[in-house]
Formats: structure tokens, sequence, C-alpha cells
């Protein structure tokens, strides 16, 4: 709209388009009924004001006024919640096979890092036209990833991942916001995300100079502090082996059964007591306090790239951490 | 303008006692009222120049007139004292405790020392509140939010959460006591379906105040005790949930926004019926639908958390049922609105603030309704859009609610009538005031501005100065009825007992009513707002 | 009087439903954590003295009967039985503290208290998140801290009416101070028949 003062930000994401057809639909309806309020009150404040209407007439109720009253905004509101509904369906669900960019929040700045071990501080790279999901942890306060051109939020919690997930439609430079106060430089707790197309993407990831892959690094640790020892790729560890484990539900030992997502990996790892695998005994130590956020993303990495055959082509990085099928 | 100084001549509860003791030892509910009337006008205007100070900042996109930390420390204290020291006792502690007794008849409270043990409490919770604040502040958000207050924060949290407790329980306490006080206490003939709306308003938002405050004063317990001693329920170092605080915290928190438009709403219901002459349209509707907002304001709670980490399921649950809420406030807004149809409609400053309230809560509600939206809410909650709803609900909404009520009663608590002039004047300014400084902050929010920000992006500055410039203006209308309202005390109108030719008790003892209320206890065989049979009088329009 | 007695009586229950909101926010938590990380749980149960839990217990009861018998008494005039009545009532909670004043001191000796000196050993070994065992007493602590003020509270109100009694203050047509202090003893009461099987009685079998 005008230049000097526009109304809403770019939109720049598949997602913002529809929820700006949500708004602006919200706003013709609130807009008609205010309208109808202030003119209604506005009206009848003139025509029957005391100078011209000397008594008023008594007036009870009426039942059907107050069933229409109550049932029509009833129906209107249901109406709002099926498409906020509908749309937040789409927002809360990461499509498969999109891209991942793991998150580190902390005071005051953003920690990002790509699969393929590129690392950005406030500045987040993304290609266009890709769908790109965001996997965060905070290493202190609970903050937010909020890019108003994409029209998604997400908090960032200490002690849980938390995602959301964007597929960018336009290049461009666009404002990343934390947007859950964290203390005393929140406001300054802000950066860009860059769209890029692909072969500007690629171009940009070949320069970068980066440590190894994520799921690469996941498989040192994975070595480093023992967890190989038990979690052999045979039958024969102590415990169960992670090959093909992500992503699909785990029976537990009191029968029930949970989807082995990101959190389930780091509460594992974390507080390992609070899940056992049906069949195996609760041995496994724990790992409080001696992680970082970082480790914690490379290995939850490395036990994803254990159920791929192949590393998504995130930018045609080499593959990561091959996995040993033989002890 | 008044000419010789008139004085009220006969006794009343004003002139029943003189000396600082007979106030601060009485438990006369018409004084505890006036005793609250100072301590939270001058929260009110403690919390209207931490707000000043946010909007002058605002001004320029950089962070050049305070430091961060002092700015996180404005923004909180702001909200503190507004919500816990002004907004949560205005109604009810000051209106609610002078006139409820009156309106059913009654010659005080069911358990008046109670009720001056809740204004002791009151200042207790205040003293250690603004002792926190002066001494070093609080710089957490009124919100309070884990891990930042109980391990990052280096300010004085426990002190201002401590203050926060102990008012706490004066609101508790009220609420106790008008819950039983129109349970048992109403006059012979006085049926519930013959109570004032004002009497159902703050019955409801009394169930409220009693079941929710006790659950935000174990949640800022705990977080004193964690900072205390490391007892730590929400550290997730130990494998606590900052969830969990966020729940119990908005388990009261937002049934706390209830029990403060509710009151307002009673108000409104008083104010619309007396000048249009006439009953209310659908009684039984407007009473019952300030039950339902009490009760299915209890089960939206999570709405504030559709983006902290709780499952999709439960996001749509709740997002549902905010729906629900909104239901009952809407039939509210009609039913006003169909009371002033075929009314015999007068224009003093009580009717003005409540047609503002109408038009502007109407807004504000609204909007609430866009966040209960899930795809919107993602994109604004956290946003400008958010603090603009909030205050087009509290500010547009209750305080010209309070505001209202405050012109309604003065002269029966004052036995003056405040100059009509300067009141209509203040009302306006407080309207466009108001419309200035907040509605640029909804298109703020959507352009993206998040809240709590001490810095911004320079493209949000113009909005931002439009803001600054109506919250001057608001800030004249506030100033005003201070002054004309204490000029009023002795220059003022002497008033009768029903300047407004109104319908209800309390309009039927003098003004200023004795200490005891009533001489016989009165016996109603009116139904609610008989404006039908009240015989036509010229409504005072005194200056 | 009638309608003062019911009126007092009614504002009791009422403060003792926002009592029951009050500890509801702890329960709340309580279940929560439970539920999240039942082996802390179980570990940190086992550290309680179920004898001494089990004896305050009875403690309790027995002094929510004379407190019960003690109101009885104010009803039908007799006032001396009433007084002796509400001092073991009196007595009774004290042997309440008292017995928990030694739980509070051996857990606090053996480093139970969260915080930096925490300390539990075999947590670790066993797989157990020793920091969610901090959330077991973190919450031990806050309930039984909070319910052990609410008991002083009593104590200082069953003070009270014996001072008010002594004097003569009551009678069968004014007895409602004795009957709303008896309902706040009861309450504080049934919150502990609850702590005391969560907070002791977490089995080791639960669950398979």
């Amino acid at each position: 709209m005008w230049k000097n003062l526009p109304l809403f930000p770019e939109q720049a994401s598949s997602i913002a388009g529809q929820v700006d057809g949500l708004y602006f639909f919200l706003v013709a309806v609130s807009a008609f009924f205010t309208l109808l309020i202030f003119g209604l009150v506005f009206v009848f404040a003139v025509k029957y004001r005391h100078a011209v209407h000397l008594r008023a007439e008594q007036i009870e109720g009426s039942l059907p006024l107050e069933l229409t009253w109550t049932l029509i905004p009833l129906g209107i509101s249901m109406i709002f919640f099926a498409w906020g509904a509908l749309i937040y369906f789409q927002q809360a669900r990461p499509p498969r096979g999109a891209m991942e960019v793991y998150a580190v929040g902390k005071q005051w700045m953003w920690k990002f890092e790509h699969e393929t071990g590129q690392r950005e501080i406030d500045t987040l790279h993304v290609p266009v036209n890709r769908d790109v999901k965001m996997i965060m942890s905070s290493q202190d306060t609970i903050h937010s990833f909020y890019v108003p051109a994409f029209r998604i939020k997400a908090d960032v919690l200490p002690g849980r991942f938390t995602s959301t997930w964007f597929h960018a439609t336009k290049t461009g430079t666009y404002h990343l916001f934390c947007a859950e106060y964290c203390g005393t430089q929140h406001s300054g707790m802000i950066g860009e995300v860059i769209v890029m197309e692909p072969a500007a993407y690629q171009a940009w990831l070949a320069n970068g100079g980066a440590t190894g892959t994520m799921a690469a690094n996941g498989q040192q640790l994975f070595t480093q502090l023992g967890c190989a020892t038990c979690h052999r790729f045979d039958t024969q560890g102590r415990g169960p082996n992670l090959v093909g484990v992500f992503g699909k539900p785990v029976q537990l030992d009191d029968g029930r059964t949970v989807m082995a997502d990101e959190n389930y990996i780091r509460e594992s790892i974390l507080s390992p007591q609070a899940k056992i695998v049906a069949g195996f005994k609760p041995i496994m130590p724990t790992f409080q306090g001696q992680l970082t956020e970082e480790s914690l993303g490379a290995l939850v990495s490395y036990v994803k790239s254990l159920s791929q055959p192949q590393q998504k082509a995130a930018g045609g990085a080499p593959e990561p951490a091959a996995t040993n099928q033989s002890n | 303008m008044a000419t010789a100084v008139q004085t009220v001549e006969r006794e009343n509860y004003l002139n029943a006692g003189y000396g600082l003791k007979s106030w601060l030892l009485t438990v006369d509910h018409k004084r505890i009222a006036i005793l609250y009337l100072i301590s939270i006008t001058a929260m009110f205007f403690v919390g209207g120049f931490f707000a000043m100070l946010i909007r002058l900042e605002l001004l320029t996109p950089a962070g050049d007139l305070v430091s961060s930390d002092t700015y996180n420390k404005l923004f909180t204290m702001h909200g503190i004292t507004m919500v816990f020291f002004f907004l949560i006792p205005s109604v009810p502690a000051v209106l609610g405790n002078f006139v409820i007794p009156l309106m059913v008849g009654a010659k005080d409270l069911a358990f008046p020392r109670l009720n001056l043990l809740s204004w002791y409490l009151y200042m207790i919770g205040a003293t250690f509140a603004l002792v926190s604040m002066i001494s070093g502040g609080i710089d957490t958000g009124w919100t309070f939010y884990t891990p930042f207050s109980t391990t990052y924060s280096h300010t004085n949290v426990v002190g201002t959460a401590l203050g926060i407790f102990i008012v706490g329980f004066s609101s508790i306490f009220t609420g106790l006591n008008f819950i039983v006080t129109i349970h048992r206490m109403r006059a012979p003939g006085l049926t519930w379906t013959r109570l004032p709306l004002f009497c159902w308003s703050n019955y409801a938002a009394s169930l409220i105040m009693v079941l929710g405050t006790p659950v935000i004063a174990i949640t800022l317990l705990l977080v004193a005790l964690e900072r205390l001693f490391h007892i730590g329920v929400f550290n997730p170092a130990l494998g606590g949930d900052p969830l969990l605080f966020q729940h119990l915290f908005w388990f009261y928190s937002h049934p706390a926004v209830y029990i403060m438009i509710l009151p307002g709403m009673g108000v409104i219901s008083e104010i619309v019926t007396c000048f249009s002459r006439k009953r209310v349209f659908g009684y039984e509707f407007v009473a019952l639908a300030s039950i339902a907002i009490a009760v299915l304001g209890f089960l939206v709670w999570a709405h504030h958390m559709f983006v902290a980490g709780i499952s999709v399921y439960a996001a749509l649950v709740f997002s549902l049922l905010s729906y629900l809420v909104a239901i009952p406030s809407a039939v509210k807004v009609f039913n006003w609105t169909a009371t002033l149809y075929k009314g015999s409609i007068r224009y003093n400053t009580p009717m003005l603030y409540a047609f503002g309230f109408i038009g502007l809560f109407t807004v504000g509600g609204l909007t609430g309704v866009f966040l209960a939206s899930l795809a919107i809410d993602v994109h604004v909650t956290d946003t400008y859009f958010v603090v603009a709803h909030f205050h087009y609900v509290m500010v547009g909404g209750m305080v010209m609610a309070y505001m209202a009520g405050l012109h309604f009663w003065w002269p029966k608590i004052t036995g003056r009538m405040y100059p009509e002039g300067w009141a209509k004047l203040s009302a306006l300014l407080v309207f466009v005031g108001f419309n200035l400084t907040f509605f640029p902050q909804f298109v703020l929010g959507y352009m993206g501005m998040p809240r709590r920000y001490h810095a911004y992006p320079p493209e949000f500055q113009v909005l931002n100065v439009l803001s600054t410039a109506g919250a001057s203006v608001l800030a004249v209308g506030y100033v005003l009825p201070m002054i004309y309202f204490v000029w009023s005390l002795r220059y003022g109108k002497l008033a009768g007992p029903n300047p407004w030719n109104a319908v209800g008790l309390e309009w039927m003892t003098p003004s200023p009513p004795p200490t005891h209320n009533f001489d016989e206890t009165p016996v109603v065989t009116w139904e609610a707002y008989d404006y039908e049979h009240q015989p036509e009088e010229e409504v005072a329009v005194g200056h | 009087m009638d309608q003062q007695r019911e009126t007092s009586t009614f504002g009791m229950w009422l403060f003792l439903v926002t009592e029951i909101m009050f500890f509801g926010g702890l329960f709340c938590a309580y279940l929560i954590y439970r539920a999240t990380y039942y082996e802390a749980f179980v570990a940190g149960s086992q550290t309680m003295n179920i004898w001494l839990g089990a004896t305050n217990t009875a403690v309790l009861i027995c002094s929510s009967l004379t407190m019960a018998l003690g109101v009885r008494c104010a009803q039908i005039d007799r006032k001396k039985m009433m007084i002796i009545l509400l001092l073991i009532t009196m007595l009774f909670g004290l042997a309440f503290l008292g017995i928990k004043a030694i739980e509070y001191h051996e857990h606090w000796t053996n480093h139970q208290f969260p915080g930096p000196n925490f300390q539990f050993e075999g947590a670790e070994a066993a797989g157990i998140n020793p920091q969610n065992i901090q959330i077991y007493f973190s919450l031990y602590w806050a309930m039984t801290g909070l319910h052990a003020l609410h008991m002083v509270i009593g104590v200082g109100l069953v003070l009270w009416i014996v001072i008010a009694g002594a004097r003569g203050r009551y009678s069968p047509d004014y007895y409602a101070p004795v009957e709303n202090v008896g309902l706040y003893w009861h309450f504080v009461d049934l919150v502990w028949i609850y702590l005391f099987p969560l907070l002791y009685l977490i089995s080791k079998k639960h669950g398979g």
C-alpha cells in the first residue's frame, strides 16, 4: 500500500497470503459490527434524546432477538475458528523432506546451524521455494523465533526442542525478531532471514567454512561419550540399535507407544529413566549437564541420519556420517 | 459558577467522626471505599507515570531516553501497578464497596472488619511492591515468565511477588464479602431477579476473585521459593517445565481480565438504564451473561500460549472455547444498545462515558476474536496487536466504566455535583486521546513490531509518534477529573438524594448517606429499573 | 443470631474453597511431574519415614476428633469440657509440628534439600537423573511446608478460641467462631490426608 505507512508486512511465505486473507475477512466483519454498533448507538442517542422523546417506552426484551444475536455471532465465530484452524494445521505440520536448520537462542543472539555444518549468527540464509524446518532450543530463558514476513512465530524453550517451518516464496531480506521477552537486550536480539535463489544459496554454502556436517559431529560425540558401547548396530547391545529408530513409533516397557521425535531423543539422553524401551533394562546413565545445546542438536542430527538411506541434498553437501551396518 | 460555599448540615458518614483514627479504624464500608479511592488513584498515577516514560522513549527508534534495563523495568512496573493495584480493585473496592450494601438495602457488608482488613492488605501489598520498584525495580514483565524470573533476572522479584501475593488476599476477601452479602443480606422483597445488574456483575466477578486468585498466589509463591531457596519446579535444569508456570499463571490471569471488566459492565448497565429512563433490554440475559463469562472465562487460559509449545490439539480446544467466551459479551453489547431504543436519552457525563465504553469495548472485544484465531494469533501474539487489544478492553472499556461510575455515584458519595462542562470535556479528551494512542498499535502489531521492545526498526516510527501524541491528550483527560473532583468537594453544587432521578435503593437515602445507610430497612416491591413508575423530574445538570 | 452464624459459616466455607484452589496449584504440579518422572519420585519417596508420617496422620485425625467434640461442647454449653478438648487439639497440633521438625531435620542433614548442596547417592547409577529427584523434594518441602504453616496458624486460632472461651465468650447462642475454627482445622487435616499417600507411599510396584 502506501510506502510510508504500510499496513502489513511483505508476503514472503506460502502461508502469508492465507493468513492475510483471513485477517482481512476478520477486519471486514469487525468493521461491519463496529459500524453497526457505533451507528445504532449514535442514531438512538440522537433520535431518542430527551428533548424530542420525552417518555421512554419500556420494552422487556425479546427472546427471538436474543436468540438471533446469540446464534449469528456464534455461527460467524465458528467460521472464524474453522478457517483459522485449517491454516494453523498447515503451520503446525512441517512437510516431509523439509530442509532442517537448527537454532539455538541465547541471551541475546541467535545461533543457527545448517545440517551441512554451516554456522551463522543472527542471520539465516535459506533458499527460496524450499520447505525449511527450524528445530530450536534455548540455552537460557524462553525466546521466540518470529519472522513477520513469513507470518510464523514459535517460542524457543530451554530443556526442549520446538519447531516451526516455512516455505519462502520471495527472495529478499526480512526481519527476524525475538518475540518473547528475555531480558536486557531483548529488543536487540534481532536479525535477518536472507532468502536466496537456489544457485546463490549453493554458492553461499560452498563459501562458508563448515566444520563438518552436524551429523558427522554428532557421530564423533556418539563415540566420544561412549554411546556406541551400548547402542551397537546389531542386536547384542545393552541399548537399542538406533538405526531406523527416528521418526517411527517406539514400544515402551510399560505398554505405551511413543513417537521417536527430536524431543524423545533429547529426553533419552538427559532423562533416560523417563521412558524405557520394551525389552531393555533401565541402565542408561544420564548426560544432564554434560552437553551444550549445539551438541544435543548434533546428536539428534546424527540419530536422524541413521534413519535415512541418504541425506537429502541440502545443497549438495557430501554424505553425512556413514552408518556402520556391520559391527 | 458556585458563589457561596455550601455545606451539608446533617449527620452523615463523612462527618460522623473526625480524625485519623476514625478513618483508619473504620468498619463503615463507605469510608473504606474512600480509603480505597485515594489509594488506587495514587497507584493509577504511579502506573501512568511509567506509561508516560514508555511512550516518550518510543518516540524514537533508538533506545535513547533510558537504558534497556530501565525500560524493561518501566513496562513491567506499569503492568503490575495497573493490573494488580488499579484495575482489579477499582470498581469493586471503590464503587462496589460503597454502593452494594446500599443497593441491597443493608447496613453494611457481611463482614465489615474483613473489609477493613482487605484495605490494609492492599496497602501492605502496595507498599511491598512500591518499595521493590523504588529500590531496584523489577524487569520480568508483569507475566513473570520462568526461567527468566526465577533464574536470570537480577531485580526485586521476590519483593514484588510478595506484594502481589498480599494484595491478592485483599481481592479474595473482598470477593468473599460480596458473595456472602449478596446471598444473605438482601432487603425483604429483593429477590435475585430484582437485583440491579451491578450486583450481578460484581457477584460474578467475586466468584472469579475467590476461585482464581489463590492460584496466582501459589504460583508467585513458588517463584519466590525458587529464587530464595532453589526449590525449583519451574527450573528446566532440574527437568522442571517453564510451561507449567505459564499454565498456572494464566489459569488465574485470564479470568482476572474478567474480574476487571465484569464490574465495569455492571456500571454500564446502571448508567444506560438511568439515562435512557428504561428497564434494561433482556435483564435475564444480561444477568446470565455475567455468570457465563465468569464460568467460560476459566476455560480459555491457554489462548495466551498458542505459540508457547502446547500441542496442536490443545490449541484447537482453547481456540474454540475462546470464541465461546466472546458470545456473552457480545450479547451484553447488543442488549445495552437495544436499551437505548425508544428510550429518553440524556447526555450527562456518565452516559457519555457509557457510550464510549460500548463503542470501544466492541472494538477491543472484536480484536480479541482476531487473537482467538490460531492462524492470526501465531503472527500477532507478542506484538503490539495484543497490546492494543488489551488496552482497548481495559482502558477504553474498564477505565471508562470506572470513570462513568465515579461520576454517576459522586453525588451519592460526596453530596456534591461535579462540574458538568469540564466533565464532558474530559470525557471527550479521553475518547479522542485513547483512540489516537492505541489504534495505531493494531497496525504496528500486524506489521510485526514485537512488544516489550526498547528500540525498534525505523519503519515503525511514524505510528509510534502518533501513539505518543495520543497519550499526551489522554493524560490531560485523566488529570482534569482529579482537579475538578477535588474542587467539587468544596465548591460543587449540593446534590440531593437522587440528582439523576434514578431507580435503586441507593438513591433512596440522603447524599451523603448516614453511617447506618437506612433509617429503616427498606422493603422492595418493585422490579429492577422500574423507570415506568418513576415520577418525572428534572435530572440534575448542575455546574 | 442464627442468620449471623450461618452467614459467618458461609464465609468460612468460601474461604476454604479458596484454600483448595491455593493448594490445588501445588497438587497440579505434583501430578504432572509425578507422571513425567515416576522413577525419580519413587526414589525420593523411599527416603520418607513411613512410620513418622503415619503417626502424624493418626495424630491429626485424633485432633480433628477432639476439635469436633470441642465444637459440640460449645453447642451444648459445656464450657470446661470444651476448653479441655481444644487444649488437647492444640497439643496434637504441636505434636504434629514436632514430628515434622524431626523429619525435616533428617532430610536436611541428608542433603535432601534442593539447591547447590543437594545430594542423592545412587541416583546416577540407577540411571535416574538426580535433578528430577530435586523436583520431588521441591514439591515435598513446598507442600508440607505450606501445610505446616497452616498448622501453625491453626494452632494459633485454637489458642485464641481457648482464651476467649475461658473468658466465657461462647454460648449455645454464639459459638460461630468455634465452629469456623473447627472447619479450618478439619480442612488442614484433610490436606494432610492427601499429602501423606502422595508423598510417602509412592510404591515401586505401581504400573508394572
